[in-house]
Parts: C-alpha cells; structure tokens; sequence
C-alpha cells in the first residue's frame, strides 16, 4: 500500500477498514531480522484456544511459500513466524501472514514486545529452584541415615558430604535472598529476607563447625530445605507476575508505531515514529490513529478522541484544526504537518505528569516487610538473650552458642515467607481465569485497603460506542435503508445503526462518503443521504458541526426530505449498576472524574446514582481530584482507561483499567481486565479482601508454630530432627491454608467467564 | 560399610543427572508452552521433527 497514489489511500483503507489489519509498513518496521535473510514476527492472536486452532493456523501459515516457520505458543496465545525477506526474487509483504491468520478464522494484531530479561529472571529462578530441590532431596537422605542412627566416623562423613552439596547450593541458589536482604539493610530498611539470608547462613557456618569438631547436630538439611520451600514461593510469585504482563502485553497496541511521511518530492515513506521530526508532512488514512501532535493542512474528516479527553462524539477536523496524537482519524484521510517530535507529544507530556503523580504506590510498604520489621528485631533479640542466659547461667558460651543459633533456625520465617506470597499467587490465579490480570502482588494488599472508588466515564462505565435508542420510534422501512448505508461507513453512529437494524449490505452499490459529513446513495427511488442534519437536509454545504446538546443524532433524507431522525447514546458497560449497588452495601463511596461535557456525565451520574461528579477535567484536574480526596484520609480506587486518565490511574492508590484501554492507561494501572462487565471491580475487591485475610490468618499460624516450638529451642531441645519436622508441617500448612481460596465461598460470575475477552481492536 | 563408597557417588551422580537432564529441558524452551504442548501431544498429523 506504500506505493500507491495519495487518492486511492481513502479507497484502499476502506477495505482495511473492514478487516483492521496492521498495515505492512507496520508489520515490516515490528519483525525482526535474523540471520540469512530471515525476519521473525511475533503476533498476538487471542483468538486461539485448543489443539485444533494450533493445527489450523500452523498449518495455514506453513502453507505460504515466504513462511519458513511457524510456531503457535498457546499459553501466551501468539505465533511467531518466521519469513523470507525475499521470496523469488520480490520482497516480500508481510501482511500475506495476518491475511493467511484471518483467512484461518483467526484475529491477530501485534503488540508491544516485552522485554526479554524478564524471561530470563524466571528462568534464573526456576534454576535456582532446581538446584535447591536437588540438593535438599540428597542432604534430606544422607540426613535420615543420621537420624537413623550412623555414628562416628560414617555421621562424620555424611556430614562432610551434606556440607559440600550444600555449600555451593547456599551461594548459588541464595542469590535472589542475599542480594535483596543486602539492597534492603544498604537502605536501611528491614525485609523479610533478612532474617531468611541469616538464618541459613549462620545454620551453615554453625554445622559445619559442629562438622569440623565430630559433633553430632548439623542444620545442613534445614537450611537448604528452608531455601528450597522460599524458592518455590518466590518463583510461583514471578510466575504469576509474568503471566500478567505478558497477557497484558498481549493486547493490541493503540498508539501507531510509524507515520506515513509525504516527502518534498511527492513519494510516500513509512517511517518509525521517533523519526518523525517536527514540520514533517504526514498522511493519515481512515482509520489510523494520530501519531504525533499536529495541524491539519487539507482535507476532512472527524476524529474519536474518547481514549484521548473522555469526549464520547466525534469531533470534527478540517483545515487548520490541531490535534492530538492518539485520536483515532474516522472518515476521511488527512494530510497534516508534525508540530512535536513524538517525545514531545502529548502522550509524552502524559507520561511526565504520571511520573509525578506517582506517589502513593512508590511509598507502600508490603504487608510482609512490616511483619518482617517487628519480627526480625524480636527473633534476634530473643536470640541473644537466650545466649547471654546459657553463658552467663550455664557457664558453656560454646553451648550457649549452639542454643542461640538453633532459636534462629527454628525462627526462620520459612512460613512467613511463604504466607503472603502463596496467598497472592492463587488469588491471582483466582482473577485470571476470570480474565482480571493482576501486576503484583502488592496491588492486592492495597486494594484491601480501600474506601472510594473512582471512575472515568467514557471507555470504563460506558463503552464508548454509541447504541440507537429511539429504535422503536423510527419505521422499520427506514431504519432498514440507514443501516444498508451505515454498513459502508467506519463513523461510530454508522456501525451503531449497522448494528440495530438488519441492513443489507447488496441494496445501495454506489455509496459515496463526505468526510465530516455524512454518506449518501442513490436507487430508484431517489438519492438518500445520511449524516449531519444540515448535511442530509441539504440547508447548508458544509458539516458546521454537532449543535443539539441533548445527545448525538443522525438524519436520514430521501432526495433532500426528512424521513427519521436516530437519537444515540453512549452505551452502559453490563454490571455498572450492579456494581454501583454492591459498592454503595459495602460502604464504599463513588465518584465519576470525566472529561466529557457536563450534560452527559450528569445525566449518566444520576442514572448510576452517584452523587458526586465532575466533568470537562484535564488530566491534571483529574489529578488534583484524587491529590484533594487523597488529603482527606481516603484510600482511592481508580477505574480508568483513556490517555487521559493515566495520571490520575497512578496518583490513586490502587487502579483499574478495562483491557479496551489506551497503552498509558494498561501501563498505569494495577489490574487490567479483559471482559466488558464491570463486576470484576467488585469480585477483584472480594477476592483481594479474602487474600488478605487469608494472609492475616497465615501469619497467626506461623506464630502459632513458633510459640510453640521456640521454648523447645530455649531450653536446648531443637535437635535438626525436630527443626526439619517443625519447619515442613509449618510450610504445609501455610500452603494448605491458602489453597482455601479455591474453595467454594465465592461468587462466581457464570456470565463473565464464558464471554469471550473483548480485544481493543474491535472495540475501538 | 565399604559399600557405601560405591553407593553413594552413584546416588549423587543419578540425582545430578536429573538436575542437568532438568536444565537443559528448561534451556531448550520445552516449558515456555505447557498449555499448547498438552494439545500437541494428541496431535497425530505430521509430527517428524522441522527441518
């Protein structure tokens, strides 16, 4: 398509517009080169779901000459191709493999590449788990032969055999525990792998000079099975971090990666979006989404900015207007001239006022590191204390010694490091499978803390695409016609009144579209035309834009005569009242933060019930609303999804965003969901709560177990026997209890789990 | 006793088999999709190894 001329560019996108498939320069600048000739293109294709669509679409894409590979990884829904730059001779076209994809039945889009370092932190851990697991599994068997009753010189050399797997094991596998327990005393700060990086290693120094001097107690088997149990925490917990984001980055990017620049010599050229410098001639077709700030030098058309300011309407350009990057171009292709270098955007400025909003976020301290503040100071002083009582009473330091060291093992928070992060990986997988991603962890602990919740309006309790409400007010006959017309046409209203009424896509051929305007055909009984009403009714030329205030319309006309008037209105998401009133039960307050015109949001805050509303905010008043509520000792809930809320999404406490979102908003917020009802606000708020008393009741539990095992240690009864057996059924249970949050007790949504997940690429 | 001197280098080498056997599955990627291998294994069209 890049080598078409300016006119047909309209044309060629109307198909496109069909399809919304990414354009080949895009799919040309997102592969990747490899070696001899090569490029690789990593897609999204969510559609995918058993073995069949594997076949299917492996097969589909194997089939096309320029494909040398192809892979379909069902666990992150996507597909990497490998192509041929060159097939024959020709270069190729990327875009035969998204149309071989959807010849197959399938959508695809690309995504924002996630980085790969974090594939290999998880690998890193999974290795570090195995050589923990290996190594505690053959220390626990040279341990039992011990306890079994080997003595002398036998116990001596199983002894050094346990030291030497569990040497190199402690230094391997203990990095993830050693670096963050130093990274926190560095700041002077106190986390739970504090006392886990010294228990194991002073139960390691201990054993081994117990080894050294023939003694009989060596730790080695509880200090590296204590490493193994944390390590399979600490990955399920990364695991769970993983699978969100790469879900998350799963979703089809909104903002373009490239612009079509006209260049001084009359040609086209697809450039990377950071390459667009300012002054730079641009085209935008139908369809495409505005790269960069920009005036409009010619041509026509309206543009959806909902994700950009709230606006539910379109909004018309033409000559001379400024836009935004973001917005999405409707009607007509544009040719605009770059004001601003992409950095310099608005989605930049975006980003920046994110950054200083965050705030709240940054300063939460996780329910386990303030555990770990009073615990850790405890343990260590009781430690002391029981060696400073065997000194100064028993008159034997070396056994006071041994005595002091054995309270710090039996102490060793191995539940308490297990408590929360346990907890949270099966409430996280709790959400999943209900399409709700959670970031990390810590966002649950702070959704619990919670007393407001806030929305925006349009894209999260509405849908932002408008439904036809006077249906039954219109005849048939005429409802008929609009939506034979409004199939040929991507405006917003269009696809609404395609959607109400059983248009026929045969009965009008040759349909024209006046950007800005509206559409019009002619049969044998006349020239209908629908659009604006001075358009359709023909009283002025052009498109002076929206006038009538009480909500969007659109005209049709038979040769210039009124024959029905469609009113619109921006449609609910299913569940907003639902949810409305289980959050109003549960005592929490609500509030709308819009940037949409106050007649709109009044109307839809009165429908809701919600008392307090504000509308035409900026995203810095957005802000400031949650900074002032914020002041005033509430937790805020933001529930969020256009560019425009980004910042508000980080300032709150804890926030929400639909997977319809724009990328700063997915990017901001802490939990993304991928179904259209609303209700996962509220069973993520439930399933958040349960987690944390689930948690609460873990760490009584891990006290439980060391008020009854530390006086065992006091009085110098904790044989590595008792310390294995007291460590492992302490784990267990923690495990066992958090695995209750599978069981029954929760309301399940039977609805939202067989809706299929909306994809930005259609709702948009 | 003596026999223990045999026993146990086995023992340890036969676990440290698994562990390297273990690695080098992770290595070659063959946990990266454990929902779509749990399809491909009922999958019996073509299944000799790419080319």
């Amino acid at each position: 398509m890049s080598c078409c001329a300016a006119g047909t560019e309209a044309a060629l996108d109307a198909e496109k517009a069909i399809h919304d498939l990414p354009p080949t320069d895009e799919l040309w600048l997102a592969s990747r080169q490899l070696d001899g000739g090569l490029r690789q293109t990593d897609l999204a294709v969510p559609g995918v779901h058993c073995g069949a669509c594997i076949t299917t679409l492996e097969k589909a894409l194997k089939a096309l000459p320029e494909v040398q590979r192809a892979r379909v990884n069902l666990s992150t829904r996507r597909v990497t191709c490998v192509w041929r730059e060159e097939v024959e001779g020709r270069r190729t076209d990327p875009s035969v493999i998204t149309k071989a994809i959807e010849a197959a039945g399938y959508e695809s889009h690309l995504f924002s590449i996630s980085a790969e370092e974090q594939d290999s932190t998880r690998n890193g851990l999974i290795r570090a788990m195995a050589v923990a697991g290996f190594a505690a599994m053959n220390i626990m068997l040279l341990s039992v032969s011990v306890w079994s009753g080997a003595d002398a010189a036998t116990r001596d050399m199983f002894h050094w055999i346990s030291a030497a797997i569990a040497g190199p094991t402690l230094i391997y596998s203990g990095r993830p525990f050693y670096t963050s327990a130093y990274n926190a005393l560095r700041h002077g700060r106190m986390n739970m792998d504090v006392p886990i990086a010294l228990a194991i290693s002073l139960s390691y120094a201990m054993s081994l000079y117990e080894t050294m001097h023939h003694g009989k107690e060596a730790y080695f088997d509880a200090s590296v099975s204590l490493l193994f149990f944390l390590l399979i925490g600490r990955t399920l917990d990364h695991i769970m971090r993983d699978r969100a984001r790469s879900a998350i980055s799963g979703l089809a990017r909104l903002s373009p990666r490239g612009a079509t620049v006209l260049t001084p010599d009359g040609g086209h050229e697809y450039r990377n979006i950071d390459e667009v410098v300012p002054g730079d001639r641009l085209l935008i077709a139908a369809g495409e989404r505005v790269p960069v700030d920009c005036v409009v030098m010619s041509g026509a058309s309206e543009l959806d900015l909902s994700i950009v300011s709230g606006e539910s309407l379109p909004v018309a350009a033409a000559k001379g207007s400024a836009l935004q990057a973001g917005g999405l171009n409707l009607t007509g292709a544009l040719t605009v001239q770059a004001m601003a270098a992409a950095r310099n955007s608005f989605v930049a400025e975006i980003i920046s006022l994110m950054e200083a909003a965050e705030g709240g976020k940054a300063r939460y301290r996780r329910i386990a590191d303030r555990a770990a503040e009073i615990y850790a100071p405890a343990v260590h002083i009781l430690a002391l204390a029981a060696f400073l009582f065997w000194g100064v009473f028993g008159g034997d330091w070396k056994h006071a010694l041994t005595i002091a060291i054995a309270v710090l093992i039996i102490t060793c928070p191995c539940a308490l490091g297990l408590a929360v992060p346990v907890v949270q990986v099966v409430a996280a997988g709790r959400l999943f499978r209900d399409g709700i991603m959670v970031k990390d962890g810590s966002a649950m602990e702070r959704l619990t803390e919670i007393d407001t919740v806030i929305f925006d309006k349009t894209g999260t309790l509405t849908l932002g695409k408008p439904r036809l409400v006077n249906k039954g007010a219109v005849s048939a006959k005429a409802l008929a016609a609009a939506a034979s017309l409004a199939l040929h046409s991507r405006h917003p209203l269009s696809a609404a009144l395609a959607d109400a009424g059983g248009g026929d896509v045969t009965r009008f051929s040759l349909v024209s579209e006046i950007p800005g305007a509206g559409i019009e055909a002619g049969d044998q009984e006349g020239l209908w035309r629908l659009g604006h009403r001075a358009f359709a009714l023909n009283a002025v030329s052009e498109g002076s834009g929206e006038s009538d205030a009480a909500g969007p319309e659109t005209v049709l006309s038979l040769d210039g005569k009124l024959v029905a008037v469609f009113k619109f209105e921006d449609q609910m998401r299913r569940d907003a009242q639902g949810l409305m009133a289980s959050l109003k039960t549960r005592g929490f307050k609500t509030a709308i933060l819009s940037g949409d015109r106050e007649g709109v949001v009044a109307a839809l805050a009165r429908r809701l019930g919600i008392g307090f509303w504000r509308s035409a905010l900026t995203p810095r008043g957005k802000v400031e609303e949650i900074k002032t509520v914020s002041a005033h000792g509430h937790k805020v809930l933001m529930v969020g999804d256009g560019i425009n809320d980004a910042p508000a999404l980080a300032a709150a406490h804890v926030s929400m965003a639909p997977a319809t979102a724009s990328d700063v908003g997915r990017q901001a917020a802490d939990f993304v969901f991928l179904h259209e009802s609303l209700s996962a606000v509220s069973l993520a708020i439930e399933v958040s709560k349960r987690a944390g008393r689930l948690i609460l009741e873990n760490f009584a539990l891990a006290i439980a177990y060391n008020v009854v095992f530390v006086p065992l240690a006091l009085l110098g009864y904790a044989s590595p026997l008792v310390a294995a057996i007291a460590m492992s059924t302490s784990s267990i249970i923690v495990v066992a209890n958090a695995m209750r949050l599978t069981l029954g007790g929760m309301p399940v949504q039977p609805a939202a789990q067989q809706e299929a997940p909306i994809t930005p690429a259609v709702a948009s | 006793m003596n026999v223990l001197i045999y026993l146990i280098p086995i023992a340890l080498a036969m676990g440290g088999l698994g562990l390297v056997t273990f690695l080098w599955s992770l290595k070659s990627g063959q946990y990266d999709d454990l929902e779509g291998s749990s399809w491909r294994v009922l999958d019996d069209g073509e299944d000799r190894p790419e080319t």
